[in-house]
């Protein structure tokens, strides 16, 4: 990789005696023309621009975003990264995101923060438990780490959790994936962008797309931009929330709903969380920044929208959960809150792969748990782009499933805490 | 928290309602007769717009009742609510 400036611990060294860092990318204008354009510099897109010019020698790319790079759902998640799904299908996509996690801030050069302190996901019903070990024994079988733990073990693993009887929902037990954790996600999006911009790759901010150009054959030529026209006969649409708008200018409509998604975080306290916690019954999600704030994350508004906030009572919902587990957290402040905008398929499992228009390329529907797919996600769809045939762990996720009926159910998986 | 106006109640808050997704969706006359695509097209594709929208809600803690409403999905502001015969007023 031709780095900028490589990182490490004799570059630390030096930068610390004074000498001043020097930019991570280029923010680059457009060219005439590129060989592919990515739509969207979020986590997903990034990594697709990445992966591209790292392994298909394809560096000939853009991509292109209406805001700034990571501003969207990449800045805007509560970081979670985890691959215990129950279908197997599910589950080889995000295991093959979580195994490149691993090495990611080995591979990128730069320190993503991933950190495998554990997703520890609550049962407060039977039903629960159930459903929880119906997913450890599924996880088993497809290699993939998950295991069961009892109320006393849940608490040793977890102290600040309340275990007792009394609770308003008691722990039945927990399903507990060591490996999975949480990352810094705005690194996750420079470190893309820094590596895929040291291959040629042109990173273009504040450059919306306003129109997908076709030949009389129908492919693809181009985007017509608010930075003017850019030629390309590959364009990949990786545009979370506005995956509809960005499709339905090329004439496909989607499979697609989008709703506003809110998070919070606390003012910082001392470490009192050591891992993360779900639990899909008091819908709510939390773990703790390395800052120290408590990031909470709960379920999705009930209206499809593109503004970005949401109801405050959505958040209101959600903290009341994360008291009725934590009891403790009730003095806390929060600092604030906000909401990105999801894309959800009627079966909560994403879209990637080829397109009705040829040269058009879609990765989207990864609705309220894009953020620990983004180096599988765009591991797999750079593939797809780069072969124009979807890659083999992509393709139970076509856009074609919907017409044949071969749904990938992860509900159960995904309704709350995805 | 939105204030919806039921075409029956009067203006109520959101958390009285239940959303249903876009409104008018016509289901094929005969579903054997149409292709997979076109099944499929029924069961699962959505305008998803950004800006205005025309969806169903139900009343569920009120009087029950299914309407529609236009709204937009930038501000979420909501231009008006009509019975579900009727046509849409904008």
């Amino acid at each position: 990789m031709a780095h900028l400036s490589k990182f490490s611990f004799l570059s630390l060294l030096r930068h610390g005696a004074g000498k001043a860092w020097s930019r991570q990318w280029r923010d680059a204008q457009p060219k005439a023309a590129y060989d592919v354009i990515i739509v969207g510099a979020g986590g997903h897109g990034l990594a697709t621009a990445y992966y591209l010019a790292a392994e298909h020698g394809v560096r000939n790319v853009a991509v292109l975003d209406k805001g700034w790079l990571g501003g969207g759902n990449t800045g805007r998640n509560t970081t979670i990264i985890r691959s215990n799904y129950l279908r197997p299908e599910s589950a080889a996509l995000y295991e093959h995101a979580l195994k490149l996690w691993e090495g990611l801030s080995r591979t990128l050069n730069y320190n993503v923060m991933y950190s495998p302190r554990g997703v520890l996901k609550l049962a407060h019903t039977h039903h629960e438990v159930q459903v929880e070990k119906r997913h450890i024994y599924a996880n088993r079988l497809q290699g993939i780490d998950n295991e069961w733990l009892t109320p006393a073990e849940a608490a040793a693993f977890c102290p600040v959790l309340d275990v007792g009887e009394r609770s308003r929902h008691p722990i039945l037990g927990a399903a507990l994936q060591r490996r999975g954790g949480v990352a810094r996600h705005d690194a996750v999006a420079w470190a893309y962008a820094r590596a895929a911009s040291a291959y040629g790759v042109d990173i273009i901010q504040n450059c919306a797309v306003t129109a997908v150009t076709r030949d009389v054959s129908g492919a693809v030529t181009g985007v017509e931009t608010t930075r003017g026209p850019i030629g390309a006969v590959r364009i990949g649409v990786a545009a979370a929330g506005h995956t509809s708008v960005v499709m339905a200018m090329a004439g496909v409509r989607m499979p697609l709903e989008s709703f506003p998604l809110q998070a919070l975080v606390s003012e910082p306290v001392k470490p009192v969380l050591p891992c993360v916690v779900m639990s899909n019954n008091v819908h709510a999600y939390v773990s703790q920044s390395d800052k120290g704030e408590l990031v909470i994350g709960g379920g999705t508004d009930a209206y499809t929208s593109y503004s970005q906030a949401g109801g405050l009572y959505v958040s209101c919902e959600t903290l009341a959960a994360i008291l009725e587990m934590f009891p403790s957290f009730r003095r806390l402040r929060m600092l604030r809150n906000w909401g990105g905008i999801v894309d959800t398929t009627p079966d909560r499992s994403p879209i990637v792969g080829t397109t009705p228009v040829t040269g058009l390329y879609v990765n989207c529907g990864w609705g309220t748990g894009g953020f620990k797919a983004t180096p599988g996600s765009g591991h797999v769809f750079a593939a797809t782009i780069a072969r124009d045939a979807p890659h083999p762990l992509a393709a139970p996720f076509s856009l074609d499933r919907f017409a044949t009926g071969r749904l990938i159910d992860e509900a159960a998986a995904a309704a709350v805490a995805h | 928290m939105l204030l919806i106006p039921c075409p029956w109640c009067g203006p109520r808050p959101e958390n009285e309602f239940r959303y249903g997704g876009q409104a008018h969706l016509a289901r094929p006359e005969d579903p054997a007769a149409v292709d997979d695509a076109a099944w499929g097209d029924y069961l699962y594709t959505r305008d998803n717009p950004k800006g205005r929208h025309a969806e169903r809600w139900r009343h569920l803690h009120g009087c029950g009742r299914f309407f529609n409403c236009i709204r937009d999905t930038v501000t979420d502001r909501i231009a008006g609510t009509y019975k579900p015969a009727e046509a849409p007023p904008i």
